[in-house]
């Protein structure tokens, strides 16, 4: 089955669905490369069958400065395993040819994909089937490296807010960001952790204040029980570090994580 | 002595958006951006106000103990049969490098901002140490990062830094040298960038680090320039500095950059020589390095066909980084300056040379620039100048090199 529709389309889509039942989107992180090309894949595909919404397909990268140590050790391995841009662009690529058809956003650091090439990159992820891209060191004042090329092919070009973020930055990322906003829920780098912070309410209230955009959470979110709590607060979040642990136990820990999430936020 | 302790022409570059021509910029997570922000707005009130260089211009008289003197390299020069070599004797500065001149400066930055817990990175220990000397006066908290790597091949540092009342905190994660002690600086950073200060040590990372870092080394080569036109009646022929990150390079160069008579070199660590690929030398090998986004500026990186930042190799460990200043990186373009190598093999051979003709033991960092004077002098002529910046001493590296060259 192809589908109908791709990049900021296909995101819109996929947060009016969420919306209309009345929850916030799910949407798994998992590097491509980890523990090894074909089982990150098989793992994808399971959070897909237990109904994930969409996917963030992580680019492994040497120095990756926003991540914690969960996801350093997990790309590290993908590195050490032959993990590179055009093996994570095939694996969207083979995704679509499974029949996957959920939003997928590619993230990455920036060297990897200006050492590919921004253009070249942005119009082969198109090519591949992929809906956005995030990159963690690209705020919105270096756009210009990505922001044309993604225009042009319809890629979502995302970009992050954090609780460090000002009104003008506010306003900044909210013109300049397509498909949602990634809303980082504390300062800090990437992990899972026992409680979401306290603040969070205050957090997104301060932001819908200032923009309409889908407000996508990350950063920390680790069990079923956040998942519940951030449905009700946010247009979708994200969850990185708690499956990616999972994976290093095998596909059947991610799937049941991933369903544990779908049940919480569905119930 | 001049007045102007730092720069404060402000028509220089970076322009706004921190760019040296096609390099710099901030490329960072948007938890810090903000910080950054802040950091730029509090160093241009800083630099506007008098008061902020006359507590700097105290501290680097009566604590750091500048100008720190140049010397004429008598035996060295005869020895080769060519330039008169001078040295820029930033050794003799407090804690032993000029890495305390960027120090202070950050410090009492950021004593003004009302962040009282500092983080900083270090490679050989040296950033490390002039900054928790730095903490130590000025009562600040100190965490530095520092990979095992480096732990273990600069004790002596990490003792000082401990003695000095510094947290030293084991990187294990990468090839444990200064470029993951930067990534897990960076890591702290965006954790507690509400109360913390990140003292980078050199002319890379972020805007405004790469300018600011600049500016309080730019001292370097403001006291040169007038000390050299004393002692031989002349600005230098040629001017020659060490570059890892870069900054007591462009410390040394920013003074004679409307220069047009002196010429500028840099000079990276070649390693075991480019063909081993086991080098720091970013501007020389061209095969493994090109222009990128490490650390949050751009500039040249060494990195493989898929963008992954490869280790590097140095007998230095202050030498050892895989990108460089994104000034430099704008120098090189515009061929205002000029980049060469010494291996290992030539630094450690200048490191005895120097020793025994001129009774001062560099470090191995300054070695490679040393080096690169023991090469080019004897093809000038007998009345040409040649000012090498000796950025800092060799005891810390006595160890490697008893390592090496057995006791």
């Amino acid at each position: 089955m192809t589908r109908k529709l791709q990049g900021r389309a296909a995101l819109d889509a996929m947060f009016a669905r969420a919306q209309a039942e009345n929850r916030a989107a799910f949407l798994p992180y998992f590097p491509v490369g980890y523990p090894t090309h074909d089982e990150s894949l098989t793992a994808i595909a399971a959070m897909a069958a237990a109904g994930a919404d969409g996917f963030e397909i992580g680019i492994p990268f040497s120095d990756p400065i926003a991540d914690g140590p969960t996801i350093q050790a997990a790309t590290q391995v993908a590195l050490e395993t032959g993990s590179t841009v055009r093996t994570c662009l095939d694996a969207v690529r083979a995704l679509r040819g499974r029949g996957i058809n959920q939003p997928m956003l590619l993230m990455g650091y920036a060297n990897p994909l200006v050492a590919y090439g921004t253009d070249r990159f942005v119009r082969d992820a198109y090519a591949a089937g992929a809906d956005g891209l995030i990159v963690p060191d690209l705020p919105p004042e270096e756009a210009h490296y990505f922001a044309e090329s993604c225009a042009r092919e319809g890629l979502a070009l995302v970009f992050m807010l954090a609780p460090t973020s000002n009104d003008t930055r506010i306003d900044l990322v909210a013109e300049k960001s397509s498909g949602f906003i990634y809303v980082v829920s504390l300062t800090g780098i990437t992990g899972a952790r026992a409680d979401l912070p306290a603040d969070l309410h205050d957090f997104i209230a301060r932001l819908r204040a200032r923009t309409d955009m889908p407000l996508v959470l990350g950063f920390g979110i680790s069990s079923p029980e956040h998942a519940a709590q951030v449905s009700q607060l946010t247009d979708g979040f994200i969850v990185g570090s708690a499956l990616v642990r999972a994976g290093g136990e095998g596909v059947e820990a991610v799937q049941e994580l991933a369903a544990s999430m779908v049940a919480a936020i569905q119930a | 002595m001049t007045e102007a302790y730092i720069r404060t022409d402000i028509s220089d570059l970076p322009d706004a958006r921190g760019y040296f021509g096609e390099f710099g910029g901030r490329f960072v997570p948007e938890t810090i951006m903000p910080a950054l922000d802040e950091l730029e707005a509090a160093y241009a009130a800083a630099i506007d106000d008098p008061e902020f260089h006359a507590e700097l211009r105290h501290l680097q008289r009566t604590y750091t103990g500048r100008p720190t003197p140049v010397s004429h390299a008598r035996r060295l020069s005869e020895t080769l049969g060519g330039a008169q070599i001078y040295l820029k004797r930033e050794d003799l500065a407090h804690t032993g490098a000029h890495k305390i001149n960027n120090a202070l400066g950050q410090g009492l930055l950021a004593k003004r901002m009302g962040k009282r817990r500092i983080i900083a990175e270090t490679g050989a220990g040296q950033h490390g140490v002039g900054t928790a000397t730095a903490m130590a006066l000025l009562g600040l908290e100190c965490h530095v990062y520092m990979g095992t790597v480096d732990i273990k091949r600069q004790q002596p540092n990490v003792f000082r830094m401990r003695l000095l009342g510094a947290q030293v905190i084991p990187v294990e994660s990468g090839s444990r040298t200064l470029k993951d002690a930067i990534n897990e600086a960076m890591r702290d950073w965006v954790t507690n960038v509400r109360n913390t200060f990140y003292l980078l040590g050199s002319a890379l990372g972020p805007h405004p680090y790469p300018m600011m870092v600049r500016d309080f080394q730019s001292i370097i080569g403001i006291e040169a320039r007038q000390q050299i036109q004393q002692l031989a009646g002349q600005l230098p022929d040629v001017c020659v500095a060490c570059v890892g990150g870069g900054s007591n390079a462009i410390g040394m160069f920013h003074a004679f950059r409307h220069d047009e008579g002196t010429e500028l070199i840099g000079v990276e660590a070649g390693g075991h020589g480019i063909a081993s690929q086991q080098h720091a030398a970013r501007f020389a090998d061209l095969a493994i390095s090109r222009p990128g986004i490490l650390h949050g500026t751009r500039s040249y990186v060494m990195q493989d066909a898929d963008g992954q930042i490869m280790e590097t190799h140095s007998v230095s460990a202050g030498l050892d980084y895989p990108s460089v200043g994104p000034e430099h990186a704008h120098l090189r373009q515009l061929e205002r300056a000029y980049y060469t190598l010494a291996t290992d093999d030539e630094a450690l051979e200048a490191f005895q040379m120097l020793s025994k003709l001129e009774g001062i033991i560099p470090a191995l960092e300054s070695a490679h620039a040393v080096a690169e004077a023991i090469k080019r002098a004897p093809t000038m002529p007998r009345d040409s100048v040649l000012l090498v910046n000796l950025s800092g001493r060799g005891d810390k590296d006595l160890d490697t090199v008893i390592g090496i060259l057995g006791g």
